[in-house]
């Protein structure tokens, strides 16, 4: 599903983000990257929605080689990949509804279909009552799951999440990563980043180390100690 | 096709709304572009009037060959057929010397004292032909062979030929004034143009810097360039139509205002009942070409500045 080879990418001479990095993601799986902040987490996340082009080493994600892919076939790309980010940006003058529903009418979704799509998705989330709410009426949990549902609501075959609860009280940090591990039980690969110990450990799934912009480690199953 | 519709009606949708939203913002650019389309279609207006009175004085002006009172017949007709060969001339008139003094008769019919006087004496005005020419800078040719000397002993020897030098000399200034205006309003067109450029650049820049999470999630979420771009165009686009619609409206005030109020004819050398009747006359026209132009100014210098300021493109 995504396959990293050599890639690296070089800001300036004295700052390379990434360095030869090698990861390989099957269809399906559930993968926690983890490092310190500025060891490169984000940068490869960049790099997989093309935000980022690499300095070097070849990316393919879901079949599509981006050396080969056209500027004008990005948005084509980022349709098939999910993005959750640690500050949420929802909209902050539309609804939840709303919000979700943006993520369609972006691709040119007719209305009755939005209508019919996003309370299902507002279900997975547990937010279906809050459809109506301002973002800035929710709790932080609440508003990272309106998030996800807007990542998901295209049903994409890979979801990232970028430090998803790195702005939510533990309590509230387990409600969003439940309704990940759920979207992964409906088949989505889910690649999340976080530098949460407790939430690496509990979840026991194949956690990649990044360190000063090189995997370190990568095991499954694993545990993770800062 | 349909998603097509779907995503213009919202792209345009999203352009209304973000133009409310922003009206604080657009006002500068709105009162700028409307100072530069009002110059263009003022300009345009007083180009024609300008044009109609210089048509006008040219048609009044024509050359009158007085003749003296032994001209025969015969040698009439044979001045006036090689008058009318010539490339120059648009007509030949002749007035007799009866019609001549029921001219000055007609025109001076208040005068009793003058009629006295005329009518005592034997008909003292000379017949005359009228020439009318095709190119009023063009009578140098004209006037060699009135010259030429054998019509010359036909003529009158006290009054001669006249040019009507006064008016040529009036259209020679009209026409000056013509150009100057409207060198010196392409001039103007040109700065505040710019200066609406300027303008209608910071305005969007603000817009889309006010909107930057908006942007990011766009992309992010794979809209294409032109979802994100539309809504921008669509509103400065508003700015045209409404920049237009001030534009054609203070025109119309203005000639209204000076036409009513000054109880003017004419502003300088404007003749401003010729100008208010053919922007009447004109009236969908001139408005039609002022939502082009405002529509072309707003979108073309939106297209620039989205395709300047948002990022859209990955960075290497």
């Amino acid at each position: 599903m995504i396959l990293l080879d050599r890639v690296s990418k070089i800001y300036n001479r004295k700052s390379t983000a990434i360095e030869r990095i090698n990861l390989h993601i099957e269809p399906k799986e559930f993968v926690i990257v983890v490092g310190q902040s500025g060891a490169g987490k984000t940068t490869l996340l960049k790099l997989l929605t093309r935000e980022e082009k690499p300095t070097s080493g070849k990316i393919i994600v879901g079949g599509v080689d981006y050396d080969k892919l056209k500027d004008r076939d990005v948005p084509l790309l980022r349709r098939k990949i999910g993005v959750v980010f640690q500050d949420f940006k929802l909209l902050p003058n539309r609804t939840v509804f709303e919000n979700v529903a943006f993520a369609l009418e972006i691709v040119g979704m007719g209305t009755k279909e939005i209508e019919n799509t996003v309370p299902r998705v507002l279900d997975i989330v547990n937010l279906k009552d809050k459809a109506n709410s301002m973002p800035d009426e929710l709790s932080g949990g609440e508003r990272q799951r309106v998030a996800i549902a807007r990542a998901i609501v295209r049903q994409p075959k890979i979801l990232i999440a970028d430090e998803p609860t790195g702005n939510l009280d533990p309590k509230y940090a387990w409600d969003v990563i439940k309704v990940l591990e759920k979207i992964n039980r409906f088949g989505t690969t889910v690649l999340l980043t976080t530098h949460n110990q407790d939430i690496v450990n509990k979840l026991k799934r194949r956690v990649v180390v990044i360190e000063n912009g090189k995997i370190v480690s990568d095991k499954t199953n694993a545990s993770y100690r800062l | 096709m349909k998603r097509f519709w779907i995503t213009l009606y919202r792209v345009l949708k999203a352009g209304v709304i973000n133009f409310l939203r922003n009206l604080s913002l657009a006002l500068p650019a709105i009162a700028v572009m409307s100072v530069t389309l009002f110059i263009s279609l003022f300009l345009y207006i007083a180009n024609a009037t300008l044009s109609n009175t210089i048509n006008q004085i040219s048609n009044k002006i024509s050359i009158s060959i007085y003749l003296s009172d032994s001209v025969t017949n015969q040698q009439l007709k044979e001045f006036q057929t090689s008058l009318s060969k010539l490339p120059n001339v648009k007509s030949v008139g002749y007035i007799s010397k009866d019609e001549a003094l029921a001219i000055y008769k007609a025109e001076n019919a208040s005068n009793e004292s003058l009629l006295t006087a005329v009518n005592e004496t034997n008909n003292p005005l000379p017949a005359s032909i009228n020439v009318t020419p095709v190119d009023l800078n063009k009578i140098q040719d004209l006037k060699d062979f009135i010259n030429q000397k054998k019509y010359q002993k036909l003529q009158d020897q006290q009054l001669g030929t006249s040019y009507a030098g006064d008016r040529k000399q009036a259209i020679d200034r009209i026409a000056k004034a013509t150009t100057v205006m409207r060198e010196a309003g392409i001039v103007g067109i040109i700065i505040f143009a710019l200066v609406s450029a300027l303008i209608i650049f910071n305005t969007l820049r603000m817009a889309i810097f006010n909107r930057r999470d908006e942007i990011t999630i766009m992309r992010l979420l794979g809209a294409r360039p032109w979802f994100i771009r539309g809504p921008f165009i669509v509103e400065a686009s508003i700015y045209g139509i409404i920049s237009a619609l001030v534009s054609v409206g203070s025109i119309k005030l203005l000639f209204t205002i000076s036409a009513n109020s000054l109880q003017a004819s004419s502003l300088g050398l404007l003749d401003i009942s010729f100008s208010a009747n053919y922007f009447n006359n004109h009236f969908w026209l001139l408005l039609g070409v002022q939502l082009l132009l405002g529509l072309t100014l707003g979108s073309l210098f939106a297209y620039i500045a989205t395709r300047r300021f948002l990022k859209l493109k990955t960075s290497k």
